[in-house]
């Protein structure tokens, strides 16, 4: 008889293993799911999985994808670390986009060094107010972070949408909701020739970096640790918990905007109604998935990139519904909370018969 | 603003609220077991999908609520089961519920976009329908309208005046304690999550049944994150969250108001405006930190495990 | 001061049961219950006569919890019987120990505090019960009559005092008609006044023949009001006996073995000068069911034990945190450490200016239970071990490792989780943390609670060695023994009041008891209108 036992000390290895058995599993759950469906299952996966690294165009896209996706995650990761429940990076990124491409149509006709710094300092700054609401609303007035930042998120994207089809509309484009494109000088210069790469990844890797130094090496991270830990011990230490606060939040919105101005003046090089494809709810996942350590989520971050290429491929290809994406994230995180479980606790074969 | 205009808007507020009244009363029968259950979107997501596809395939507009309620209670049992059993994080649990319920009823309701369904018809229930003005309001709604009216009213005596209320309360207010009184804590909780599933489902239902009547993705728009604000706001108290759900339905119609009064604001900015209004709602009934503690469900989001209690 | 204790409760006289000759009550039979790294119950075998009042003895840890949760249906046993008035019953849950007749009291109550006492009490009855009880309010209001409970249904629970709650308590019993009555460790929330009352609830029921099993470790009480005692270490029974004939101290070898020191006297010291007051300090709780603070007033000398005594909950929690700074809402001066007014500052500065704080509770407050003791240690004590914002990982893990060495706390290193370890050794590691910032002004509560004899030996020496250095400590304990043993001065507090401070040699039990009750609040109020007037 199998019974479920607690360990006396958590297990280190599962700690790390969770994430990877929750992957398989979850690819296991899509090949049921594709066969239920009348897909080819083995077909499927290597839609999803290898044909997006299948050659250096697709490479490159999955880095560009990777980007706003590792960005954000990196804040949430903090965020959760200190116990901040902000689910507003989608929304922290679509401000930062706003922000930053109001500023770009600003310099439209410049080419001022400064244009692009200072573009990507407003889509910051953007996505760092739109994080203060919230967090000021909480500290202030005890209102429930989780909500706020969502309810942000709606109002930053029909902020967006309002922006495009007015103030920032193009002019010249026919009545189209899309800003005009940007000059070069606001442009986020590519890496390489063959592919759209370009230094928002190369941010996002920093951001990472930082973010673990931050953690795990200063006398500031120690202590949005243990606020997130255990909120009392914080008290008790006198460690200023509102300025932690502040700080993991602001430091989340940055990243955010920053992601949401690097999509802009990036890949896209206009604004558009649809500059994220839930990038900061998907980033919810990788923090996660990367067990909200900043090393960790570059690796998770690779793995959700390339599932979103995937997914495109799968609709073009196999005529599957590209939901399959955030279907597959729900299930991911399902199956990451469950083999949890058994970092604190053990299966055991039990010949004992119990009552 | 004339009476028929006044009576117009009314109406349409209680149609508007109906959907946020199920889900919040599912939620709050949950909260007051002590969990959280963040997923309120995904399941409603879920029930909208299953109930269009029910009743598109099928004909039947019952078998359609049906099937969205079932659908409803299995998405909050994947939730129940991560969160009770395996002690997971209520929040991020949540969560991936609304994740994966968002890609799946996507995934699921691909097919039936832009098909349409005659949806329900309204009855005017005989007499009451004639008091005037009320009977405009309340007695001229489809048959989930008045489903809703009779859910409230038997929540609120079960919750108030039974010993099934009273269980639930001290279940929400020390797990511990009813588990060493001989409460099954799992049990309740259980039951109340899947509770708040069916709900969640029905007012998925209600969505694409209904007040559309068709399918799109992601179509209930945040109405389950309305709802959990909605549960604060009404302070766990069964009234006071048709009186809320009411009230929001207006905020949500608020631009056809203004727009009925003659005046001109982007449609995009007034689409912001139930958010808008959660926020200022929340930021106004937590700024009272020491009343919102008194009243809240005391285990709240705490996990639970009977297995620790020696 | 543990016949002191003694002499006072022995006014009533301990009852002697008359033996009937019929079958056993209760009868456990070599009850096992294995819990993960350790045996709870190691075949454990216990016999209960009808109206015998039997005590459980043993320290904390030593299993007696685990097998009154198994009598009660809470905890499953691996193995063993029970024998219910001669019969073998499985009891599966509570509501089976209940229909049996089976009713607990936990040290820790069952209580709703959002619901009124007479819906508490309905929670834990059974249909067929409550079908049977035409009234539930009124047959409370008979049976508090009847057993001098003084209960009123009516009332919301989180109105009632910590004595009142355990009166509900076993007002639940009652109404379900018990046969036997379980208390674990009911006598440590209550004053020695108290205390008689709860005793006297308790012959009452023996002589209608109730069996009840008394979990203490309170010696005197145990030979003051049991019949039998059965004493489990490690799990096991050592020994049993009849408790009326052993003195506190033969019962307390048998609990400890051989390390047991109860009769351990230190000598009183006098403070040299105030370091720090409080001067006249009054504030509402932050918590919607907490004590509001009122007009606290003391002074604490540089070289000095100063020990507060008190029921829990009556604002021990709200003074430990607005002397802390956790909780820095009061007026700047109301509180003076070195003739400077801090009660403005917020705890990391009270800390810089020399203060230190061994909480209550210890995980999940004094240390974080997922992080290991080196970053425990950094927790509180981090002058030295920060250059610039960074942290000096080496240098605090070898501080760390010396903490332990120093206190011997039982670990695997320095790398341990808190959680790991056993209360005693993480209380060690706590107050060495502490200590080892040399403050000018400690401030301790409950500091053994839960500890075993020989790491509470280690604490107090550690706590006398501080004071003799020169440093002023606040003992806050609800172990008035421990008081009497420690502190060099006494006061108490009671429903955020604070009673004055007299030196430990002229005061007793009884009038500590009293002020514990609130006796001494009209004189306090009378006194300052008169200085007012």
């Amino acid at each position: 008889m199998i019974r479920i036992q607690a360990r006396t000390e958590p297990s280190t290895l599962m700690k790390i293993a969770s994430p990877l058995i929750a992957i398989v599993l979850t690819l296991l759950f899509g090949c049921l799911l594709f066969s239920a469906i009348g897909k080819d299952p083995l077909q499927a996966l290597h839609v999803l999985l290898i044909a997006p690294l299948s050659d250096s165009y697709n490479i490159g896209e999955m880095f560009v994808k990777m980007g706003p996706l590792l960005l954000c995650a990196v804040g949430l990761a903090i965020c959760y670390r200190a116990n901040m429940w902000n689910i507003g990076a989608e929304g922290q990124l679509l401000a930062g986009a706003l922000g930053g491409s109001a500023m770009a149509l600003y310099f439209i006709d410049s080419d001022s060094v400064f244009a692009l710094p200072i573009t990507l300092l407003a889509g910051i700054v953007s996505g760092m107010l739109w994080s203060a609401i919230p967090t000021f609303l909480k500290l202030r007035f005890n209102s429930n972070l989780i909500l706020t930042t969502i309810m942000f998120n709606y109002i930053a994207l029909y902020l967006l949408i309002w922006a495009v089809h007015g103030p920032l509309r193009d002019p010249q484009g026919f009545g189209f909701p899309e800003s005009a494109l940007f000059s070069d000088a606001t442009l986020l210069p590519t890496l390489f020739e063959f592919s759209r790469i370009h230094l928002g990844i190369v941010f996002a890797i920093l951001a990472g970096f930082i973010g673990w130094f931050i953690l795990t090496k200063t006398h500031l991270g120690f202590q949005i640790r243990v606020l997130g830990a255990d909120e009392p011990a914080a008290k008790y230490a006198g460690f200023n918990s509102k300025k932690l606060s502040w700080f993991v939040m602001l430091f989340a919105g940055a990243l955010a905007g920053l992601a949401g101005v690097s999509e802009t003046t990036g890949p896209i090089g206009q604004l558009v109604p649809n500059v994220s494809p839930g990038y900061g709810y998907s980033a919810i996942i990788v923090a996660y998935l990367g067990r909200l350590h900043p090393i960790g989520a570059i690796l998770a971050a690779v793995f959700m990139a390339i599932l979103y290429m995937g997914g495109d491929l799968a609709q073009i290809e196999m005529g599957i519904p590209v939901a399959v994406v955030s279907m597959f994230q729900g299930v991911l995180l399902f199956f990451l909370l469950a083999c949890d479980f058994f970092i604190n606790n053990r299966l055991t074969l039990s010949h004992q018969a119990t009552n | 603003m004339d009476a028929d205009l006044i009576t117009q808007i009314l109406f349409a507020a209680i149609k508007t609220g109906t959907p946020l009244l199920f889900i919040a009363l599912g939620e709050v029968i949950c909260e007051k077991s002590g969990i959280l259950n963040l997923g309120q979107e995904g399941m409603m997501l879920m029930g909208a999908v299953l109930g269009f596809l029910a009743a598109y395939t099928t004909g039947s507009m019952g078998l359609g609520v049906l099937a969205a309620m079932i659908m409803g209670s299995f998405m909050s049992l994947i939730f129940a089961v991560l969160v009770l059993q395996l002690g997971a994080n209520q929040v991020a649990t949540g969560l991936a519920l609304t994740i994966f319920g968002t890609g799946l009823s996507a995934f699921v309701g691909s097919g039936v976009v832009g098909q349409t369904i005659q949806g329900f018809t309204p009855i005017a229930i005989p007499l009451l329908s004639d008091i005037p003005y009320l009977g405009e309001i309340l007695f001229k709604h489809d048959i989930l309208v008045y489903l809703s009216f009779a859910i409230t009213i038997a929540l609120y005596f079960v919750v108030n005046k039974t010993r099934v209320g009273l269980t639930l309360k001290a279940v929400g207010e020390n797990p511990n304690a009813a588990n060493a009184i001989g409460i099954k804590v799992l049990q309740v909780r259980y039951l109340a999550i899947m509770f708040g599933g069916a709900m969640a489902g029905i007012s998925g239902a209600y969505m694409s049944l209904v007040y559309t009547p068709m399918w799109v993705e992601n179509m209930t728009a945040g109405r389950g994150w309305i709802a959990l604000a909605l549960v604060v706001f009404a302070s766990w108290r069964i009234g006071r969250i048709m009186l809320g759900a009411y009230l929001f339905g207006l905020a949500s119609i608020m631009h056809l108001v203004l727009q009925g009064l003659g005046w001109s604001i982007s449609p995009n900015l007034l689409a912001m405006l139930p958010y808008m209004a959660t926020v200022i709602v929340m930021v106004i009934i937590s700024a009272d930190h020491f009343k919102e503690k008194l009243l809240a469900p005391r285990s709240l989001g705490k996990p639970f495990d009977p297995r620790n209690m020696a | 001061m543990l016949l002191q204790a003694n002499k006072w409760l022995r006014q009533n006289g301990a009852s002697t049961l008359n033996t009937q000759q019929i079958a056993s009550r209760l009868e456990l039979i070599d009850i096992t219950k294995q819990y993960p790294g350790c045996l709870a119950n190691d075949s454990i075998n216990l016999c209960l006569q009808p109206g015998e009042i039997h005590a459980l003895l043993g320290e904390n840890g030593a299993g007696k919890s685990t097998l009154v949760k198994t009598i009660y249906g809470v905890v499953a046993p691996d193995k063993g019987d029970i024998l219910w008035d001669g019969k073998e019953v499985t009891i599966k849950s509570p509501s089976t120990a209940r229909d049996l007749g089976i009713g607990m009291v936990f040290q820790h109550f069952s209580l709703f505090e959002t619901l009124t006492v007479s819906q508490n009490i309905e929670l834990c009855l059974s249909q067929k019960h409550l079908a049977n009880i035409d009234d539930l309010a009124e047959k409370i209001r008979q049976l508090s009559e009847e057993y001098g409970l003084n209960v009123d249904p009516d009332k919301y629970v989180h109105s009632l005092s910590i004595g009142e709650r355990q009166r509900v308590e076993i007002m639940r019993c009652l109404v379900q008609s018990v046969k036997l009555l379980i208390l674990d460790e009911p006598t440590s929330v209550l004053t020695p006044q108290e205390v008689s009352g709860l005793f006297d609830v308790l012959r009452t029921l023996s002589k209608e023949g109730c069996s009840i099993l008394f979990i203490s470790h309170k010696l005197h009480e145990v030979t003051e009001i049991c019949h039998q005692a059965t004493i489990l270490r490690g799990g096991k029974v050592v020994n049993t006996c009849v408790p009326s004939e052993e003195t506190p101290a033969s019962i307390a070898k048998m609990m400890v073995g051989d390390l047991a020191e109860q009769d351990t006297q230190y000598t009183k010291k006098e403070g040299t000068h105030t370091l720090f007051s409080a001067n006249n300090l009054s504030l509402p709780s932050k918590q919607p069911f907490g004590t509001s603070l009122k007009n606290i007033q003391f002074e604490l000398k540089a070289g000095e034990i100063l020990g507060i005594a008190g029921v829990a909950g009556n604002g021990q929690d709200e003074l430990m945190a607005i002397i802390s700074g956790e909780d820095n809402r009061t007026n700047k001066s109301s509180l003076s450490l070195d003739q400077m007014d801090i009660g403005h500052l917020h705890a990391g500065d009270r800390r810089k200016l020399g203060m230190a704080y061994v909480p209550e509770e210890r995980l999940g407050r004094g240390a974080v239970p997922d992080m290991s003791l080196t970053e425990n240690t950094l927790l509180t004590h981090s002058t030295g071990f920060i250059k610039n914002g960074l942290v000096q990982w080496q240098e605090a893990k070898d501080y760390a490792s010396r903490l332990i060495k120093k206190y011997k706390v039982k670990c695997h290193g320095e790398f341990s989780e808190a959680k790991s370890l056993s209360g005693g050794n993480l209380q060690k590691f706590i107050m060495g943390r502490e200590i080892g910032q040399n403050p000018k002004v400690l401030i301790c509560a409950h500091p053994t609670w839960g500890v075993d004899v020989g790491a509470a030996l280690a604490i107090h020496q550690a706590l006398l060695d501080l004071r003799d250095q020169g440093a002023a400590i606040l003992l806050i304990s609800e172990d008035i023994d421990e008081l009497f043993l420690l502190a060099d001065r006494m006061s108490a507090i009671c429903d955020g009041h604070l009673s004055p401070q007299v030196k430990t040699q002229d005061t007793n039990i009884d009038q500590i008891g009293q002020w514990m009750a609130g006796t001494f609040i009209d004189t306090q109020r009378e006194l300052t209108q008169e200085t007012q007037s």
